[in-house]
């Protein structure tokens, strides 16, 4: 589910260029809908959300002017930085696991499988389309304190009485994190492993290259494309994950999502939700960045 | 060719590595149906007897059965708004000039990689500030976001695999573009078009994030689930709940992905057959 930019346009040579203008037009046109939904429900709520971030709250209304504090409070408080540095520690952790874990098995369909590979590749990706609230679910099941890694392990006599640390803590969220996000990891290394020019293995080969060899020159290099994109496809959403955290967590557990929804519930200051969403946002975009830098990098390497 | 045949033949360890891959990718979820059917309250081994009380009971509520009538509105609802908004959109970008179309495109997707939590309390932010009361249309609003990225994901390689000389030959023959829409590239996109329409169901119907923010007294069956995690004694019973869904799911995903690919395949791999091996 890369987003794949279109590049397919006709070239129409000899076209007028009120023409072309026509065409643009309509194409305007056709995405006119699309737009003004992801208007209406992306960039204004995100426009209403920054400034809110500037408000306080003021009992149960909101005093408008604007104002830092919240940004003030984010930095000068050290709980609001701490649940952030957690937040990137965790998914660091799940998505260099989850990219070394899924990196054999793209490999695998990609030089290894010659029939039926979409149905590999359907099979693989599968689970990422059911219920993400479920999945999460099933490691509870797991790792609960009665779960089933306990039970077994207490009916084989490995252990005396039930493992507490594996529920409600940052192994159950990280273990989560890596399962739940494999297939997204998937699919960026496969399509990358799939583009290498097999001739070129063929050349390392002749020119004496061994198998380890091979794989750390040529194969490695022209994968990183790949392993760029799947980090920051799993590093970036798993930062604000809400779900895993709050289900297995616990307290050490917790991460800025849950940070987020706490201000929007319970301690019920929205300003300051808003603020620290804000915060996530800009986080999120300065990673993005790092990644578009990386990925350009990476291309001329390769090239 | 001994150094080509080094490539492509088979890997004893990474066989074996895949297998063991896939059976973890499943096994952690196979464990809902299984202790679904487990006749105790508790959730561990040994498995106690076999029972479809659970089911039974789930059966009985009828705040199981308005939240599956609510989900399925909103799943049906969202699917079809979100497949026509995405065949527009991949009809757009695919058969127009556009400038900054790549922009566009990547604007549809961030909600793919976005958490869903600024998107939700976002929403959740301008419906209480323009004095929306939160209901199903809300929670639709925010699926409605959610699913885009899928559906246009699903449809541009369709749009994209397309023959442009299908449409001119109608045009030539004389169709209007409306009829040409409807006589020739409709048939020839209709499987991206059912994939998408399947797919973007799934995700309404299993999405939690948005419908967590965004819904009121009318839940989703997520929100019915979440809100039943609570209380132990209601813990086989949502296992019963979500084996029904986990199923539901992976069989229209199945369905889903199987037409989705078909008649792709060719495309999606220009490479030539395999030398035959020495």
């Amino acid at each position: 589910m890369t987003a794949a930019p279109a590049r397919h346009i006709r070239a129409r040579g000899g076209l007028h260029g009120a023409l072309h203008r026509s065409k643009a037009f309509r194409g305007y046109a056709l995405l006119s809908p699309a737009l003004v939904v992801l208007f209406v429900g992306v960039v204004v709520p995100f426009l209403i959300l920054l400034m809110m971030s500037f408000w306080t709250r003021q009992g149960f209304d909101f005093d408008t002017t604007m104002t830092t504090l919240n940004y003030a409070r984010a930095v000068d408080e050290p709980i609001f930085g701490t649940f952030l540095l957690r937040s990137f520690w965790v998914s660091g952790i799940a998505t260099v696991a989850t990219v070394l874990l899924c990196y054999p098995m793209a490999y695998y369909v990609a030089f290894h499988v010659h029939r039926n590979k979409m149905l590999w590749i359907i099979l693989i990706t599968l689970p990422f389309w059911t219920s993400y609230l479920l999945r999460v679910f099933a490691w509870r099941v797991i790792l609960g304190y009665e779960g089933v890694i306990n039970a077994s392990l207490l009916s084989m006599g490995f252990i005396e009485k039930p493992l507490a640390f594996l529920l409600y803590s940052q192994t159950a969220v990280i273990i989560t994190l890596a399962h739940a996000w494999a297939a997204f990891a998937i699919l960026p290394l496969y399509v990358s492993l799939e583009k290498i020019d097999r001739s070129l293995l063929e050349a390392a080969a002749d020119l004496g290259d061994g198998p380890v060899r091979r794989f750390l020159r040529v194969t490695l290099p022209l994968s990183l494309p790949g392993v760029i994109a799947a980090t920051f496809l799993i590093f970036i959403p798993t930062t604000g994950d809400y779900i895993t955290p709050a289900l297995l967590g616990g307290p050490d557990g917790a991460m800025i999502g849950n940070l987020i929804q706490l201000q929007f519930g319970a301690v019920n200051n929205w300003p300051m939700g808003a603020a620290l969403s804000i915060i996530l946002t800009l986080w999120i975009a300065a990673i993005a960045l790092v990644f578009v830098f990386l990925t350009r990098r990476a291309e001329r390497v390769v090239a | 060719m001994r150094s080509g045949s080094y490539i492509t033949r088979p890997n004893r360890t990474l066989q074996i590595y895949a297998c063991v891959f896939l059976v973890v990718l499943y096994v952690p979820v196979l464990f809902i149906p299984l202790f679904s059917f487990n006749d105790s309250i508790y959730v561990r081994f040994p498995l106690q007897g076999f029972t479809t009380n659970w089911y039974v009971d789930l059966m009985g509520r009828d705040a199981v059965w308005d939240a599956m009538w609510n989900s399925v509105r909103v799943g049906v609802c969202v699917a079809v708004i979100s497949t026509v908004l995405g065949v527009l959109t991949a009809r757009a970008i695919t058969r127009n000039r556009i400038p900054g179309q790549n922009a566009v495109v990547a604007f549809v997707m961030l909600p793919l990689v976005i958490p869903g939590i600024i998107f939700g309390v976002a929403l959740l932010v301008l419906l209480s500030r323009l004095g929306i009361p939160l209901s199903l249309y809300t929670v639709a609003l925010g699926h409605l976001i959610v699913c885009m990225p899928f559906s246009v994901a699903t449809l541009l390689p369709r749009f994209e695999g397309m023959d442009g000389s299908m449409e001119e030959a109608s045009a030539d023959l004389g169709e209007n573009g409306w009829w040409t829409f409807w006589r020739v590239t409709f048939p020839i996109v209709l499987p991206g078009i059912v994939a998408s329409l399947l797919l973007t169901f799934i995700v309404s119907f299993d999405e939690f994030i948005m419908a967590f923010f965004l819904s009121s007294t009318e839940t989703t069956l997520p929100i019915y689930i979440w809100s039943q995690l609570r209380f132990p004694r209601e813990f086989p019973s949502v296992l019963a709940l979500s084996s029904i869904i986990l199923t539901v799911s992976f069989v229209l995903v199945f369905i889903a992905l199987w037409i989705g690919r078909t008649g792709l395949i060719e495309k999606d791999h220009p490479r030539p057959p395999e030398a035959p091996k020495s």
